[in-house]
């Protein structure tokens, strides 16, 4: 059967794609030392298919159809234009096998996820590809997106992100074949976009957050939406998502990498590395 | 009132210069919101740098909101039921980068706006 071999938390901020982009000279140097580290380790795990927990930013879900949970089933992910052209990376193979198993699965469970099979993808989804591949002329992975509203209020809870996450990683269980699986929670960390609050950092909470999101993600669960937006702020409140990533990994895990800093444009810039097999265990 | 997109959000505990993007907002802002996602397309870009009047127009846009995207007013655009990923494409036809709109809606320069990103940002303590 398939199994789940690690998950990460990764910020999904433009700015952070670019400073991964280059070679860790020059004024994102810092930022490359901090994360760049993690792409040894996530070399050796030799993944087959990662699925990517994301918001998509205005690109392929206009406010007018605005699923609260969707899965992509496609063969294939292109970069979409955001209003700037589209990001220069791979187009993106799916794991359209892996893709229908968990639709098949988590939905009878009770997780009513719309199901897209045409889904261009944005900075969301390729800026942590970035932080773990590099700049590779063909990503060395292919991908299940799963994209969560956290644009428009009220958006999943976080509890409920926990449990769909718990929900992915049964399914992910019973898949067969020796399918090597990566779950990625994308997105943070604190930031604030809008508003005279506009530029809100809070180190204090992220700090937590990512110790906590290894070991203590129920306690992460009980914040409520207006908890996180008062904490993170309006925009770093989409940390959820990560919460979907570490509800898939179970209980007994290890983590390997964590890095954070401030700031990456507007943001605060977090990435955490969890080992979760069990036979390292 | 409960159908009055233009009343207070009802929903959403109040959080000190934060504007939490829920359905009302969204309900009145859908006009200005569909005109920014439709900058994705770059003829539609062309035609908006072309008539943005023309634009506005085919949208739907209300007044107010048009006065706001005339203005570049992004705090405005906000506060008119724009959602911040959706109205930043306005700036981008221009040239903006994200940095100079989020400035703007903290009442800063750039300059000043990622001075203090530097120094760690907005400091959740005041």
């Amino acid at each position: 059967m398939a199994e789940v071999i690690a998950g990460f938390g990764v910020s999904h901020i433009p700015a952070l794609g670019v400073a991964m982009e280059g070679d860790g000279t020059g004024p994102a140097a810092a930022v490359f030392e901090k994360f760049a580290p993690v792409r040894e380790w996530v070399r050796s795990l030799e993944l087959d298919t990662v699925i990517v927990i994301y918001n998509d930013h205005a690109s392929s879900f206009s406010l007018e159809l605005l699923p609260t949970f969707a899965i992509g089933a496609a063969e294939a992910y292109a970069p979409a234009d955001e209003g700037y052209g589209a990001r220069n990376v791979p187009v993106a193979q799916g794991d359209a096998d892996l893709s229908w198993h968990l639709i098949e699965s988590v939905i009878p469970e009770g997780f009513d996820l719309a199901v897209a099979q045409k889904l261009d993808v944005d900075h969301g989804l390729t800026v942590p590809l970035t932080v773990l591949f590099g700049s590779p002329p063909e990503w060395p992975v292919k991908i299940v997106p799963l994209e969560v509203n956290v644009v428009q209020q009220p958006t999943p809870s976080a509890q409920r992100c926990l449990d769909l996450g718990a929900a992915i990683g049964r399914a992910i269980a019973s898949f067969p074949g020796g399918t090597r699986v990566g779950v990625v929670g994308t997105g943070g960390m604190s930031h604030q976009l809008q508003g005279r609050r506009a530029g809100h950092i809070n180190s204090e909470f992220d700090r937590t957050f990512l110790t906590d999101i290894v070991d203590n993600p129920r306690r992460l669960a009980k914040l409520s939406n207006t908890d996180l937006i008062q904490e993170a702020g309006s925009e770093g409140a989409e940390l959820v998502m990560w919460l979907v990533m570490r509800g898939a990994l179970g209980d007994n895990v290890t983590e390997v990498h964590s890095a954070y800093h401030v700031p990456v444009s507007n943001t605060a810039a977090g990435l955490i590395a969890i080992d979760s097999r069990t036979a390292t265990r | 009132m409960a159908d009055d997109p233009t009343g207070p959000p009802a929903d959403t505990t109040e959080i000190p210069g934060t504007i939490v993007f829920d359905g009302r907002r969204s309900r009145e802002g859908l006009p200005l919101n569909n005109l920014a996602i439709t900058l994705n397309k770059k003829a539609e870009r062309d035609a908006f740098v072309a008539d943005p009047e023309a634009f506005m127009e085919r949208f739907g846009l209300s007044a107010e909101q048009k006065e706001a995207v005339r203005n570049r007013d992004f705090h405005r655009m906000i506060e008119l039921g724009g959602n911040i990923f959706f109205i930043y494409k306005i700036g981008m036809v221009d040239g903006l980068k994200v940095p100079d709109i989020v400035a703007t809606m903290a009442g800063m320069s750039t300059e000043e706006f990622v001075e203090m990103m530097r120094n760690g940002g907005r400091n959740p303590h005041g």
